[in-house]
């Protein structure tokens, strides 16, 4: 089984999104590095995303493409990034869900990722 | 063997439920499908294994009921039931999704049964269950007995699944009858089963031990006109005998096990209430102690309440008023907050400050016997009429 572990924050929160260099930010990114290694060859992908500030949100309409800048939904807080865990069942998936730096600092949806045979 | 087997079981349930609806009796299903899996798995491994040959030989007797081999029998069927438990009480599931499921799965009660317990049209609650279903299948939920960093806190989950199925026989929200015992006496039946798949947890049995101890007193706690009976007046005749055994015997277990939680607390009070209306002397400053610890451990505004309605028995009417007080705020929509402050203003003889709380709670009610009961104090106060001391 595969999930997609979606990372969620409030960027305007220094706390939960430091700026790089900053006191925050170190312990942190260490917390990554540290889950990347725990979590080893059962990370199929995974990205960090650039602030909402930096999203377009593209829709099509009666074969229009409209853009609005920012995200998707306005919310407390935002999609920061990703990773797709491959895992035996929802289980391990939430006990490496909990090791992610953000599931303490934000909130981590854990979503099954549908597979097509 | 028998866990694997099990295991395959369990993934056929998940795999088959979705598409063939559930089973009768899944738990039982579940069991036979396991055997015969096992069975099914020992043959193929057969060539050159005497040990696997002899092993599926011991399976086929225990199909054939084979009283002397009824010991690996429970031991699987223990891991199923459990298995099954946690499963439908994962908290990956809404909490009225693990109690449809669990009463769907675990207590094998149909769509419809469930639906009209829990006040709600079959149509939703068919949804409701399916949708719990189609999570299971889709996310993975696995349906295995927690590892152990995992099991108290997914223990103590199934504990409140149960402990609310009970309540909600009792706290039926609306309509003419009080309780629903059968809920009720569903979930008697899950902290049974409960507590001797897992007999080393304190809390289970204190849970067990509760809920014996209230249940056995259902028949009395309303009248033949279907009004309430406060627990002073309460006919003993009409009192479950066996099951304030079985109470007592749970909470003597409960008692020696260690850490103590709200649930043994609970029914350690339960249990001075009901022994201290069948001696006619109750143990009130004993029951303030147990209040004090469970507000220690759980300071909810409800055992707040409680506790100060002991203090009242020891203390009287005017201290417990004072007490009352500083929880007027966090308890304005609570219904025993009002009608408890009204009990102290009547007891005082102040009847026209009771009647308005009296009102206050009838409007936060819609269960007729306690809407019945509230008027009957209502008026007794327009008499200038204390009633009974209670």
């Amino acid at each position: 089984m595969k999930y997609a572990c979606l990372i969620y924050a409030d960027e305007n929160n220094p706390e939960a999104s430091p700026e790089p260099g900053s006191a925050a930010f170190e312990p942190i990114m260490a917390g990554y590095f540290q889950f990347g290694n725990d979590a080893g060859d059962k990370i199929a992908a995974g990205e960090a995303l650039s602030p909402t500030n930096t999203a377009t949100s593209v829709r099509v309409r009666d074969g229009e493409i409209t853009t609005t800048d920012g995200p998707f939904a306005e919310t407390k807080e935002h999609l920061g990034g990703f990773y797709v865990l491959e895992c035996a069942d929802l289980d391990e998936a939430i006990a490496l869900a909990a090791k992610i730096p953000h599931a303490a600092l934000g909130t981590i949806e854990v979503r099954p990722v549908i597979e097509f045979d | 063997m028998a866990e694997d087997a099990a295991q395959d079981a369990v993934e056929a349930a998940i795999k088959q439920w979705p598409l063939e609806g559930v089973p009768d009796r899944p738990g039982a299903w579940i069991t036979t499908v396991a055997r015969r899996r096992a069975i099914d798995n020992l043959r193929r491994q057969r060539v050159g294994r005497d040990k696997a040959a002899e092993n599926a030989r011991l399976l086929e007797r225990l199909i054939k009921r084979d009283p002397h081999e009824a010991a690996l029998t429970e031991t699987a069927l223990r891991d199923d039931q459990l298995r099954l438990i946690f499963g439908c009480c994962h908290p990956a599931l809404s909490i009225e999704a693990q109690v449809a499921l669990t009463l769907r799965c675990v207590c094998g009660l149909r769509t419809q049964e469930i639906a009209r317990a829990l006040l709600t049209t079959p149509a939703t609650m068919g949804q409701r269950i399916s949708r719990a279903k189609n999570k299971i299948s889709t996310a993975a939920i696995p349906f295995v007995i927690p590892v152990d960093s995992e099991l108290l806190q997914r223990t103590s989950a199934v504990r409140h699944i149960i402990y609310l199925i009970f309540n909600e026989a009792y706290l039926a929200t609306s309509g003419e009858e009080l309780s629903r015992a059968d809920l009720a006496e569903e979930a008697l039946r899950l902290g049974r089963l409960l507590t001797r798949l897992l007999p080393d947890d304190p809390e289970l049995l204190g849970l067990l031990s509760l809920m014996c101890l209230s249940h056995a007193r259902r028949r009395a706690r309303t009248s033949a006109a279907g009004d309430l009976v406060l627990l002073a007046d309460q006919d003993h005749s009409k009192w479950d005998d066996m099951l304030l055994v079985e109470g007592r015997t749970a909470l003597e277990s409960a008692m020696r096990l260690r850490p103590i939680g709200p649930f043994q607390l609970q029914a350690a009070i339960a249990e001075l209430h009901t022994s201290g209306s069948q001696t006619g002397g109750t143990d009130w400053p004993q029951i303030i102690k147990l209040y004090d610890r469970l507000v220690d451990l759980q300071p909810s505004p409800v055992a707040k309440l409680n506790r100060i309605v002991a203090i009242s028995m020891t203390l009287g009417p005017l201290s417990a008023i004072d007490e009352l007080m500083p929880l007027a705020a966090e308890l304005s929509q609570y219904q025993y907050f009002h009608s408890t402050l009204a009990d102290f203003h009547r007891q005082l003889e102040q009847f026209s400050t009771a009647i308005p709380h009296y009102e206050q709670a009838l409007s936060l009610t819609s269960l007729e016997p306690e809407r019945r009961f509230l008027l009957g104090r209502i008026s007794q106060c327009r008499r200038g009429d204390t009633g009974d001391s209670h």
